[in-house]
């Protein structure tokens, strides 16, 4: 919810254009709340972000397109733990359908 | 003499729906939304379901936490039947009998309640085995229901039970912030179950109250006022009210992490011959009643989160039975290290038992942050135990000594589902210490890490992360 607010404030400042939201959280379910939060509004109705349509671009960190952005070096020491323990493929997915969805609009 | 042992650990439960509007969330929501209240309280569970709900008897000790993997889920759904309010660990207690002892925790005369619900709760504590005949008499007489009215058009807070009107809290101060009725409430609150966790604990084990020299409060309440906000001390007041008479006490904070840090200075303490016994205790957080309500509701369930817990651990000198606390391994996030979930693990898990030779199997448990999946994944919270077991099971992936293909295998083997209310530090690893004594002394387990993490950031006065770990292993001077 706290999060909701600092984007929110953040979008206020700086508009959407150079703006993009990156995801950790750990399973798909999680990473569709927070992708639908920061696209289409909050889902839940409750958050500063309810009924806000930001359309911002949207990416989990696990995502090849972030991993591949990233020091290789700092990935492996923060975040290669995650990649094995965690259902990539569905979580990327996940988050991919509201990038699309927001990109069709 | 070898490590300080655990003699023993409590975990009590206190339904209290009525209190769930004064939530720290409910409090919030409540007046965006004027149909709220009557969403959540026909949302909210009798005593018999909060009784016999899986996660709560587990919590009680009366079955163990991976029976909750073989039952049908929602487990609020498919509830057990006629089970006991008692467990090996402690009980769950009825609204009115916690009331009952929220009133006798107030040395202040804060809390008044009506003439007939003073009777009412008189005749539903005067049985119970921790009541002494002077709890019952500080209960009073009652006011009149004008006089109640009265308090209340003065600012006072309202008490309900089963939705009436029962009585009302009062500010303690007229202009101080910190001693307000819903403040003070809460303050009680940590107060009476954590008295209730240490003296369900004294009930369970073979210690006299008057060994006990220290008591540690690590819950996350900070009690105080204007001039020393939240530098107060519970662990004694604590300690007054269970009858500790030969105790002090201080109070440890680390939001989540304080369970880790208190267990570790507690063993400290008594390791290095100041004191032979210690408590730690941890009492309820009110303010966490209703947290995650908007997913329930959302999900048509009931709002879960509408108990209190409280949690007591005796540790005490080397006895040469019970299980040690190992002060060689502890596990400690430094402030040098990243706060990505990957360093606090490595260093809370994978690099204590490295530097002692250990292997991620060498532990038989892992018991890390319990909080209930029934409650956090409807609110987008995720399975907070499972992630944890998937990353700890990652390591070994990592080192080669298991296939990714194994880590489900993992998580059965070495983890548990988690079975804690969603009351913070009450969560954090220590729900299972109850069982790993037990199951250490019956000599099914060698050894549980139990490991905690806090979220330092929430106080706004660093970015950091918390975490600590330690490890509980049979005994090694056992004669048994």
């Amino acid at each position: 919810m706290e999060d909701q607010g600092l984007i929110k404030k953040t979008v206020d400042e700086h508009g959407t254009e150079d703006l993009m939201v990156v995801l950790g959280t750990p399973d798909a379910e999680s990473a569709g709340i927070f992708a639908e939060t920061v696209t289409i509004g909050d889902p839940a109705f409750s958050g500063p972000l309810a009924g806000v349509q930001l359309g911002l671009p949207v990416y989990h960190v696990l995502e090849p397109e972030v991993k591949e952005a990233a020091d290789p070096q700092v990935f492996e020491d923060e975040v290669s733990l995650m990649e094995i323990s965690l259902d990539v493929e569905a979580i990327s997915k996940e988050v991919r359908r509201f990038r699309e969805k927001i990109k069709q609009e | 003499m070898g490590y300080p042992v655990v003699q023993g650990a409590s975990y009590i439960l206190a339904h209290a729906p009525d209190l769930v509007q004064y939530g720290s969330k409910p409090r919030r929501e409540i007046p965006k939304d004027p149909e709220l209240l009557e969403k959540i309280q026909s949302s909210l569970r009798d005593f018999t379901a909060a009784k016999d709900y899986p996660p709560h008897q587990v919590f009680l000790g009366n079955r163990e936490p991976e029976e909750l993997w073989e039952m049908e889920q929602p487990w609020y759904e498919n509830a057990l039947q006629n089970s006991p309010r008692k467990g090996k660990w402690g009980e769950i207690f009825p609204e009115e009998e916690f009331y009952g002892w929220l009133k006798i925790a107030d040395q202040f005369d804060l809390i008044h309640y009506t003439k007939e619900a003073t009777e009412k709760i008189r005749a539903a504590l005067s049985d119970h085995s921790l009541v002494e005949p002077e709890d019952l008499e500080s209960l009073g007489e009652g006011d009149s229901e004008d006089q109640i009215k009265n308090f209340i058009s003065q600012g006072a807070l309202e008490l309900y039970l089963k939705g009436d009107l029962i009585g009302c809290i009062r500010d303690g101060h007229d202009e101080d912030k910190n001693l307000t009725a819903d403040i003070l409430l809460e303050n009680l609150s940590v107060k009476t179950t954590g008295f209730l966790a240490v003296k369900s604990l004294l009930e369970n084990i073979d210690q006299k109250e008057e060994d006990i020299a220290f008591v540690i409060n690590c819950g996350e309440e900070g009690v105080g006022d204007r001039y020393q906000r939240g530098a107060g001390n519970l662990a004694k007041a604590i300690a007054e009210m269970g009858g500790l008479e030969n105790s002090t006490g201080a109070d440890v904070k680390a939001f989540c992490n304080a369970p880790m840090h208190a267990s570790v200075i507690a063993a400290s303490l008594i390791d290095s011959g100041v004191f032979d016994h210690i408590v730690l205790v941890g009492g309820a957080s009110m303010a966490k009643l209703g947290m995650k309500m908007q997913g329930h509701l959302e999900n048509d369930m009931p709002i879960m989160e509408d108990v209190l817990a409280g949690t007591a651990v005796l540790f005490s000198k080397d006895d040469q039975v019970n299980p040690q606390i190992r002060l060689d391994t502890i596990g400690k996030h430094d402030v040098k290290m990243a706060s990505s979930q990957q360093a606090i693990l490595s260093a809370l898990v994978d690099k204590p038992l490295q530097n002692n030779g250990l292997t991620i199997f060498d532990v038989d448990k892992y018991s890390s942050e319990l909080h209930n999946p029934e409650i956090t994944v409807p609110a987008g919270s995720g399975n907070v135990p499972h992630n944890n077991y998937r990353l700890i099971g990652s390591f070994a992936v990592k080192h080669g000594l298991l296939d990714v293909d194994e880590l489900d295998e993992f998580e059965k083997k070495y983890g548990m589902p988690g079975f804690s209310p969603t009351q913070g530090h009450i969560a954090s690893a220590l729900p299972f210490l109850g069982f790993a004594r037990e199951r250490i002394l019956k000599g099914e387990m060698t050894r549980t890490l139990f490991l905690g993490k806090g979220s330092l950031f929430l106080a706004k006065m660093t970015k950091t992360s918390d975490g600590m770990s330690f490890i509980l292993e049979e005994n090694s001077n056992s004669t048994q």
